[in-house]
């Protein structure tokens, strides 16, 4: 979806500014959203690209006015509101809590180590040959999908040349909205001057990786 | 200002209703307090830069580990036992003489977790996000770092689920030092790509 969370090459956004003590964390509340999200991973109730879709369709003004932690805390009890799993009403006190069933069991203490050390599995075992070679030239669609996308705007309609192919890979447009529909992943090298015209500067070159969806040939 | 409240300051409200998350979840059996607890604790304390840094370190040292870390970067980092979470599929780059790399997310905060720990706020935020792929000279110089034009520079926007670990260049006057040595002038930064490495004279760690 094209909204503000897609923000490579944006004017306006001011300095970057680092923090004098960076913290890990800003309070508690920023540690507690933190491990919530994390937790609710292991319940196979939602996967990461619904995830990301739930905070990127957080309304744009209040997405550029939160702090991250934030705009997590919307996300999250978006995908749990939409999932059935809590109501706005319980969130409120309004009614008493509703038992509900999940895949897999809430994560417990002493398994947090061995979930997170394990992680995610986003390569598929696929036959798939990919389209695309090394070192080929391949130019990005002009798409506009209102749902969930991982191909950023300021790289549509430009050529690049593919520079790695990383395998078949969970593909996050469909993931994020039903059944997967796997397929190759590349990194795609394009120039700073084709992506920025005569704004961009001659030495610069930005890569980025892309599904094979998102990619056609250049004749 | 709207973004005054981004810092360690947030809206009362936005506290009571993380409260009142935590309290329905874990009524309902969706999360447990000590597993909280647990998550907070390894990121806070147990996972951060400084694994970052021993892979790094070892690659300077090391001409073999350091072909390993770029022919396959996952099972090389994964020698420390640093795997798992947000750094599923590690891609290892190398800063040279001619070419400086730096990292990014325009679309989200997608970061290296297991080698970096968690991400800065600067990292997750508006500027970073949408300056540095079109202006990274002039980002990285508000880092302090002036690269001369005829370095080339390569912008890496994390869109899936590789993650990109920066291999800066070894500074001058190190020869010698050990790799417990070296580890401490690989600043989080200078694996991110703002900076470079710190110099064995000005090292004061992170």
């Amino acid at each position: 979806m094209d909204s503000v969370h897609d923000m490579g090459g944006m004017h306006g956004m001011g300095p970057v500014e680092a923090e004098e003590d960076e913290p890990i964390f800003h309070g508690d509340w920023e540690k507690r959203m933190f491990a919530m999200n994390n937790a609710i991973s292991a319940l196979g109730v939602r996967n990461i690209d619904e995830s990301r879709h739930a905070r990127e369709r957080m309304n744009p003004g209040e997405y550029l006015s939160s702090s991250y932690y934030e705009i997590w805390l919307s996300g999250l009890v978006r995908t749990l509101t939409e999932k059935g799993l809590i109501s706005e009403e319980e969130l409120a006190g309004a009614v008493a809590p509703r038992p509900v069933t999940t895949p897999k069991p809430a994560l417990s203490a002493d398994n947090v180590d061995h979930v997170m050390s394990k992680g995610g599995t986003y390569l598929v075992k696929s036959d798939l040959v990919p389209a695309f070679d090394v070192g080929q030239a391949v130019k990005t669609k002009n798409i506009h999908p209102a749902g969930h996308t991982r191909l950023p705007r300021y790289a549509r309609g430009h050529e690049g040349v593919i520079h790695a192919s990383y395998g078949v890979h969970v593909f996050p447009d469909a993931n994020a909205h039903g059944p997967d529909r796997p397929q190759p992943l590349y990194n795609v090298k394009f120039s700073s001057r084709e992506l920025w015209g005569k704004d961009g500067t001659e030495s610069d070159f930005i890569y980025i990786d892309l599904w094979e969806d998102y990619l056609e040939e250049v004749k | 200002m709207a973004h005054d409240h981004k810092h360690g300051d947030p809206l009362p409200e936005t506290v009571l209703r993380v409260k009142s998350l935590e309290s329905l979840l874990v009524e309902k059996g969706l999360v447990e307090t000590e597993a909280l607890d647990a998550l907070i604790d390894r990121y806070e304390n147990k996972v951060g830069p400084k694994n970052g840094a021993k892979v790094v370190a070892r690659a300077w040292n090391d001409p073999d580990y350091k072909r390993r870390l770029l022919a396959d970067s996952t099972a090389a980092i994964a020698e420390f036992g640093f795997t798992g979470a947000q750094g599923e599929e590690m891609v290892a780059v190398e800063n040279t003489d001619n070419v400086h790399n730096v990292v990014v997310c325009t679309l989200c905060s997608c970061y290296p977790w297991p080698v970096l720990g968690l991400p800065p706020v600067w990292y997750k935020s508006p500027p970073y996000r949408s300056r540095v792929v079109r202006e990274p000279r002039e980002v990285l110089k508000e880092f302090g770092t002036e690269l001369p034009n005829s370095t080339e520079v390569r912008v890496w926007d994390s869109t899936a689920e590789t993650r990109y670990l920066v291999i800066p260049k070894r500074p001058e006057g190190t020869d010698g030092l050990s790799e417990e040595e070296l580890a401490e002038l690989v600043s989080r930064d200078s694996m991110i790509g703002v900076t470079e490495a710190l110099s064995p004279n000005s090292a004061e760690g992170d």
